[in-house]
């Protein structure tokens, strides 16, 4: 692997099993992410896009282990994490850290703003009383909330303050990689371009790397250096912004970028309009995972998976090309 | 009207906390009001026994065995002509500890197993819940009576047993809870910051699960008391002269034809007091109810 990658992924798997009634056996696994992988470099920001339920948290909580995967390697920092104890892991906890996508649940109600963002300082025993308190109120004005705040209670702020304090209580231990799962899909347009500006900042400011899932493409393409498509547990197409942008090669890549809307009422786009639904991932169609959705489709898609493979400094995982 | 920042209105709502959310619903909740002014009398009543009630429980004057209401002996006297209203005020006392120890032993009980059973889930918690359903299979009443059988029916020992039969429905409230807690945001949040398993629990989750533990331990308390009542009843609870309701109601039993009185009134001060923790304990979970709002 290269120097300059601080994450690497390799041939990451995990799959779910699906439970039958109590008595009989499991009837079938989801495989929410399949045979993944993928690299990060220093510094820049990854987005992963793609439908719901196409395996985006799960990869983001498999790469913290926040999920056991079943196989496959994560290497960070050039060491593979998924091999590492339990007291290795905490350690390199203090720099993996996540934002949540629900501002309203991913902050304990019983405690205080303070006791949440100092969580970490405790549980890794960085600093204690002052020291800590003082911690905390730098981190508070560091994603722009009020000192005052630090005594209150999650409930009496607003999902945009919360946010910030999800970020308060990532950055606290100084981390150097993040997982933003979906941090503004819950919170009003207004302020989803606050918070995003928000991690922007952070992240020229204190060298973040981020790995960003959402599924708003306009985001994406404000705030990342590389997009990552992923469909049915597998990465489809992964490429710099801009090439994905100005010219997506994969069917699917093609079709989510035409669903953005335009704020033209008298623009004349070609629409990519997929038909069906996403297939059930208990029963993946053979051959490509796309194939009954896709409008290119040919007699090979039917029977024969494609694999991600280079096309001209890009991945896709498609046999048109 | 406009809402300035720093107006009266904002800062009313600024501090509307959650326990004053709580005490607010609570308070206009009559039925609940009520049933914490019994439980709040009968803690006054025990504690103040001493000096509340007019003669000694035990003091038996054989001049005036079983007489009626009267101006010196309020509510009349037993068998042994001691004063009922004295053994009723003592008597309470027995009702409380039985309550809250029996349901206290049971709460934690309930609370460790639920927690692990709950948080670590999988073939733990498939084994510590058959466990549970073992324990419910058995009648609980005849399970304290064979068990009672063969200790000594002492006050302590069967607060330990009400307690240690008593756990399996706060245990699978508890797991209910946590199983649907530790999937929440803030669990998997505080595992991201490298919290150990005893905090996630103790910090996190058991303190978003209290609501739910009060209100059965409330509950428990009216249950608990009404073993206990029934174990004297039945002469194997707490042990005479020690005046306990159940056994002034087993001696009001015997004499019941000349004496009514003497059944009568522990009869009503535990219909009083199990409707009292009832009213309680219903309050308080409607009160804490999230769904209905303010």
């Amino acid at each position: 692997m290269s120097d300059d990658n601080l994450l690497e992924i390799k041939n990451l798997k995990k799959s779910f099993p699906v439970n039958g009634s109590s008595f009989s056996k499991d009837v079938g696994s989801v495989k929410a992410v399949n045979d993944v992988s993928l690299s990060i470099a220093k510094g820049k920001v990854l987005g992963l896009v793609g439908e719901s339920g196409c395996g985006k948290s799960t990869l983001g909580r498999c790469i913290l282990r926040l999920i056991e995967p079943d196989s496959g390697e994560v290497y960070y920092e050039g060491r593979n994490i998924l091999g590492l104890t339990g007291k290795e892991m905490k350690g390199k906890r203090r720099e993996m850290q996540i934002i949540f996508q629900d501002p309203y649940a991913s902050l304990n109600p019983r405690m205080t703003v303070g006791d949440a963002i100092g969580e970490g300082l405790v549980v890794h025993k960085v600093a204690k009383r002052k020291e800590k308190r003082e911690k905390i109120l730098e981190l508070l004005s560091m994603v722009g909330l009020r000192p005052d705040s630090i005594d209150k209670y999650p409930h009496e702020f607003s999902g945009g303050q919360r946010q910030r304090m999800g970020i308060a209580r990532a950055l606290a231990l100084y981390p150097k990689f993040i997982v933003a799962d979906e941090p503004v899909s819950a919170l009003d347009v207004s302020i989803q371009a606050q918070i995003i500006n928000l991690l922007e900042r952070l992240k020229n400011e204190l060298g973040l790397t981020y790995l960003f899932i959402s599924h708003d493409l306009r985001i994406v393409e404000h705030l990342c250096d590389r997009v990552a498509v992923m469909y049915l547990g597998e990465i489809v197409e992964i490429a710099d912004t801009s090439d994905i942008y100005s010219n997506p090669l994969h069917p699917y890549t093609r079709a989510l970028l035409s669903a953005i809307p335009v704020a033209d009422p008298e623009s004349k786009r070609e629409r990519v309009i997929l038909t069906g639904d996403l297939p059930s991932p208990m029963y993946p169609p053979t051959g490509c995972p796309f194939h009954p959705r896709c409008m290119d489709a040919m007699d090979r898609c039917k029977t024969e998976a494609p694999t991600l493979r280079e096309e001209g400094g890009r991945r896709v995982s498609c046999h048109l090309y | 009207m406009t809402i300035l920042p720093g107006s009266n209105i904002l800062k009313s709502m600024e501090r509307f906390s959650l326990s004053r959310i709580f005490f607010h619903r609570f308070v206009r909740n009559r039925l609940a009001v009520s049933g914490s002014v019994i439980v709040l009398a009968l803690f006054v009543i025990s504690m103040t026994a001493p000096i509340l009630a007019p003669y000694d429980p035990s003091d038996i004057d054989v001049k005036q065995i079983l007489m009626g209401p009267t101006r010196s002996h309020p509510l009349g006297t037993d068998q042994l002509g001691r004063d009922v209203l004295s053994r009723m005020i003592w008597g309470s006392r027995i009702s409380l500890r039985v309550g809250f120890v029996a349901v206290g032993i049971a709460t934690v009980i309930g609370i460790l197993f639920g927690a692990v059973s709950g948080y670590y889930g999988g073939w733990i918690d498939g084994i510590m819940m058959r466990f549970v359903d073992v324990m419910l299979c058995f009648p609980a009443f005849f399970l304290i009576l064979a068990v009672i059988a063969f200790l000594d029916p002492s006050i302590w020992n069967i607060m330990v047993v009400i307690g240690i039969t008593g756990w399996m429905g706060i245990a699978r409230l508890v797991r209910a809870e946590f199983l649907s807690l530790r999937e929440r945001e803030f669990v998997v949040s505080a595992r991201a910051l490298g919290a150990s398993d005893a905090r996630i629990i103790f910090r996190h989750i058991l303190p978003n699960s209290m609501a739910p533990i009060l209100v059965s331990a409330t509950l428990g308390v009216a249950g608990a008391i009404l073993t206990e009542s029934a174990l004297s009843f039945l002469g194997i609870g707490v042990q005479p002269p020690t005046p306990s309701w159940g056994n002034i109601l087993t001696a009001g039993k015997d004499n019941i034809e000349i004496a009514w009185w003497l059944s009568l009134y522990p009869g009503l001060a535990i219909l009083i007091t199990v409707l009292g923790y009832n009213l309680l304990g219903e309050g308080i979970r409607d009160s804490l109810d999230p769904r209905l709002k303010i």
